[in-house]
């Protein structure tokens, strides 16, 4: 299955980007055909590939779709913007199809060594995303502190692997879980390698302290690849943080337990309050995207089937709703205007009252308000939390959640109660929406939609995330 | 009637409304249109509750009107709907306000009319879901989806403060509530479903109870409010439109004295029982305290909002004396043949209905001379009576009733409660009954000032008097207010079954 995404890609590649447009629809054709073949090849049960060092099991696979789906919907966001910025670039679709295809490796991996070379791939191919803009001095200083940070991040990583190699003297994350349940070996040198996993784990995730990257390539990054940034790569962190913490060091949950609360609380604290401060709106999702990592992460925490799926449940509301808010940024920029100041949110319902409801949307649900998805993302990771006896800790992220609501309203207030519009601040005028294409419209709509409806009858999806994880 | 799901379309009816007005479009026509469809909507939702009274079963506290389908599998979560003698009266309060609401909106709303109009059409389909909501995810749903139109009405349509007002709004039911959701995840864990009723029955100790009983008491009484979580109140009153302030007095905070009744009491009797003395020096509190600052006020609409507070104090104060009265062993037959707890409770439901009909028309007084002077403050008016004699007369009614004159509904409630206070102690009474001084105090004084006296100024001398759709608005709610002050018969039988079978479950210790 992953050799049949290679020969796309491939093909991908060598096509001349001549025609641009071609290079567009291929690129979702090859996504349609991979999503096909995991559906066709992924029915099956858990069985290993290639001498165990892929697995295929049904998470992997509803992750995987997962992920087509998010990318679909990035670059059918990011492509009117790139024409228009003259960034239209077949890199881009080639870059983010190698990202996925690192993302699909990192799902699969039932070794170490395979998680760090499809993490690598996602790695370097983003690194390269967040410097596709060869102009901006921005971009470029992110890419390089991204680039610095990561690195720095998959060599603890690496560090942590060959120290867990070195006490079990394998790679293989399921022998690694037999091995940490029969609850042999030196634990101190067992608890070096696991530290120095989880700070590699937090640092995909972003999550506190090891976040410093995230605000600065959010912001600095071209809209369409941190919407790119922002979605997908999460699902990977969350197979990262699956694979090695649970499916491979499942036998230590009781070292990580402390760790990983710590981080949570961290993430929520340092996520919500930062985020209260920003007026730029990438940056202020930035820190809310680490919030949400706080929140993801206590849903391992209880290192029970149930907090798991509420993590993967979790994480996918996430990808959904952060890029409904960046096509949504997207949607409202035009030449020379990026929309990504919140005032240039001001007076958005008199001008365009459909959109402003959209983002309303959006923002309510991010916030954990019922109707809309993220209430139910937040309820059964609480769920889960509470599940396993730890009150405090659930007490503690619903506070830190009103915390958070605060920065949401703050854009619906600027989009209802502010009147005027954002001409002041950087030259959006009435026709702002207006000249957006129809499709990126109708994708807008659509995607902040299925929040809603997953909002209404969420009975599916964590019906789905509760089976393949059980 | 048993076929169809009546209650279902009390909730979805007007929210499908809602969403037609807003697809009507903002323009003039559009607008129009939008305005003649919420009237209708909101006028059929109330026709349609009719029959939930009619149709109502007196002589069983079982839910009627149920409707269960599966919602959410995994959690065992049912889209479970359901009335009983606590809810019925709240619903059908709910269902008769919101066409006033939508008549008092008629003219006065420039700005997005349409927009307008679907909030408080979404809002109505959320208050009556929370009311019938028989299932606890589905209740804390509709409980905190409700706060999204509020929060646009007010920071739409509100005053000058508004932004400052509804953010504080928001944020303040918003962290009462979380706590309240963790209560119930909690709740769910041990009885392995949201449903409410396996709530009520399920054994708890005496530690968890009182956790759960502050997780409930965090979100009811900023809802209430109770002193000193109140404070959001009055700058919601002041700052929201008149339609948002009749809603917010009338029925959002009723929510928190519903989830008394609901949650409190019968998920954590020993609890309640324990913490009851907390509770009553609260609302002692509001009684009397508020009701001073109450006097203070300058602006109309903050005058109003602080006696709502008051008003409320004695709600709470009736649910929970109860337990004292049950320690005093003093109960047996009282005037009305019931004993002291179940007078005390049926007190405080009473009020709320009354409460509800009182406050909200006082708001639309104040919006009535509002909207034709545009000031809230109490020194811009005097001798309105001159100029507006049938306003006048409304409005001296209705401060009367706010004040509890014998004869309105405001006076039932509070006399209920100070007589089942009586069994409970002496002074208990004694404190509460000061309330009918006090209440007269600010309410006749603001009469007397803004409605007696030589015409004020020159705005006053130019006011009209209330037009027919003014008057209509305030004549249903003022022949509501005498209905229930002459006859409450037909409020308290619908609630007395219920309320007895819910005073029985109380007094059953859970450990």
């Amino acid at each position: 299955m992953v050799c049949a995404i290679s020969v796309i890609l491939v093909v991908d590649v060598f096509l001349p980007p001549s025609r641009r447009r071609a290079t567009f629809y291929l690129t979702m054709l090859a996504l349609l055909g991979t999503a096909l073949c995991s559906l066709y090849y992924g029915a099956g049960e858990r069985t290993t590939l290639l001498y165990g060092s892929f697995v295929s099991d049904p998470a992997g696979n509803a992750l995987k779709l997962f992920a087509y789906a998010i990318v679909a919907l990035v670059f059918l966001y990011s492509r009117d913007y790139l024409e228009r910025e003259g960034l239209y670039k077949g890199e881009y679709f080639i870059l983010g199809l190698f990202a996925l295809l690192g993302i699909m490796v990192m799902i699969s991996a039932n070794s170490l060594l395979i998680l760090y070379l499809g993490l690598e791939l996602l790695s370097l191919a983003l690194y390269a995303l967040v410097a596709f803009d060869r102009e901006s001095s921005i971009a470029a200083e992110s890419a390089m502190k991204y680039f610095v940070l990561g690195a720095i991040a998959s060599g603890t990583l690496l560090y942590g692997i060959s120290v867990l190699y070195g006490i079990t003297g394998t790679v293989d994350i399921g022998e690694l879980g037999a091995y940490f349940s029969a609850g042999e070996g030196p634990q101190v040198a067992a608890l070096l390698g696991l530290a120095f996993v989880i700070v590699g784990v937090a640092f995909k995730f972003g999550a506190v302290p090891f976040h410093m990257w995230l605000p600065d390539v959010y912001q600095g990054a071209r809209t369409p690849v941190t919407l790119f940034i922002s979605t997908a790569p999460k699902l990977a962190s969350f197979a990262l943080a699956w694979r090695v913490m649970v499916e491979g060091l499942g036998g230590l949950h009781g070292s990580w337990q402390d760790m990983v609360i710590v981080l949570s609380v961290l993430s929520l604290a340092v996520g919500n309050v930062a985020a209260i401060a920003q007026t730029n709106l990438k940056r202020m999702l930035a820190y809310s995207t680490i919030s949400h990592v706080g929140f993801i992460l206590m849903g391992f925490i209880a290192g029970t089937p149930q907090g798991l799926s509420a993590a993967m449940f979790y994480t996918i509301a996430y990808a959904f709703m952060a890029a409904a808010a960046f096509g949504m940024i997207i949607l409202l920029s035009r030449e020379g205007f990026e929309a990504e100041n919140i005032a240039d949110f001001k007076g958005l319902n008199a001008r365009d009252p459909w959109f402003a409801l959209m983002m309303l949307m959006i923002m309510f649900s991010m916030a954990g308000i019922p109707l809309f998805v993220g209430f139910y993302a937040k309820l059964v990771v609480l769920e889960s939390v509470l599940d396993a006896g730890l009150v405090w800790l659930a007490v503690l992220g619903v506070f830190f959640a009103v915390i958070g609501a605060f920065y949401y309203l703050r854009v619906i207030w600027f989009m209802y109660f502010a009147e005027g519009s954002g001409i002041e601040s950087g030259g959006a005028d009435d026709s702002l929406v207006a000249e957006a294409p129809a499709s990126l419209r109708i994708v807008v709509s659509a995607n902040s939609l299925l929040l809603l409806a997953l909002g209404l009858f969420p009975g599916q999806l964590l019906e789905l995330c509760g089976r393949v994880l059980g | 009637m048993s076929g169809f799901p009546i209650l279902s379309a009390l909730v979805w009816l007007p929210i499908l409304a809602g969403i037609a007005v807003l697809a009507l479009g903002s323009g003039e026509a559009g607008a129009r249109r939008g305005k003649l469809v919420s009237l209708v909507a909101s006028t059929v939702v109330f026709i349609l509750s009719l029959p939930l009274y009619f149709g109502f079963d007196v002589t069983t506290a079982e839910m009627q009107f149920v409707e269960r389908v599966s919602w959410i599998e995994r959690f065992n979560v049912y889209y479970h709907l359901g009335l009983d003698g606590i809810s019925l009266p709240l619903v059908l309060l709910t269902t008769l306000l919101t066409p006033l609401v939508v008549l008092a909106g008629w003219r006065v709303i420039q700005l997005r009319p349409a927009q307008y109009f679907a909030a408080f059409l979404f809002m109505e389909g959320l208050m009556i879901g929370v009311f019938a909501a028989l299932d606890g995810l589905l209740f804390y749903v509709f409980w905190e989806a409700m706060l999204v139109p509020m929060f646009i009405i007010i920071g739409v349509w509100g005053g000058e403060r508004r932004i400052y007002a509804t953010v504080k709004f928001f944020l303040f039911t918003f962290l009462g509530s979380v706590f309240m959701l963790v209560a119930l995840i909690y709740l769910y864990l041990q009885a392995g479903s949201y449903a409410i009723l396996a709530f009520h029955d399920l054994p708890l100790t005496m530690r968890e109870q009182q956790w759960i009983f502050v997780a409930f008491l965090l979100a009811f009484a900023v809802k209430v409010p109770m002193w000193p979580v109140h404070t959001w109140l009055p700058d919601a009153h002041v700052e929201a439109p008149t339609g948002g302030s009749v809603i917010l007095a009338a029925v959002l905070l009723k929510m928190g004295g519903y989830g008394f009744v609901r949650f409190s009491l019968p998920i954590t009797p020993d609890a309640s029982a324990a913490l009851a003395g907390v509770i009553i020096v609260l609302s002692l509190i509001a009684i009397i305290y508020i009701a001073f600052v109450a006097l203070a006020q300058e602006d109309m609409k903050k005058l109003i909002a602080y006696s709502s507070i008051a008003h409320m104090g004695f709600v709470t104060l009736g649910f929970f004396v109860i337990f004292q009265i049950a320690l005093g062993g003093a109960g047996g037959a009282g005037i009305f043949g019931g004993d002291g707890a179940m007078l005390a409770l049926q007190g405080g439901m009473v009020q709320m209905i009354s409460h509800g009909l009182i406050s909200g028309a006082l708001f639309l007084c104040v919006g009535v001379m509002y909207d034709r002077l545009h000031s809230r403050q109490i020194a811009d008016y005097g001798g309105v009576v001159n100029t507006m004699p049938r306003f006048a007369a409304l409005m001296v009614f209705f401060a009367l009733a706010n004040a509890g004159l014998p004869g309105t509904s405001g006076f039932v409630g509070e006399f209920l409660v100070i007589l089942g206070s009586f069994q409970a102690s002496f002074w208990l009474a004694f404190l509460a009954a000061t309330t009918l001084v006090f209440g007269a105090a600010y309410t006749l004084w603001l009469v007397k000032r803004v409605v007696f006296g030589d015409v004020a100024n020159e705005g006053v001398a130019s006011l009209k008097d209330v037009d027919s759709r003014e008057f209509f608005y305030l004549a249903v709610l003022a022949a509501g207010v005498l209905l229930l002050g002459v006859w409450p018969a037909p409020l308290l039988e619908v609630m007395e079954v219920t309320l007895a079978s819910l005073l029985e479950h109380v007094q059953q210790t859970k450990l």
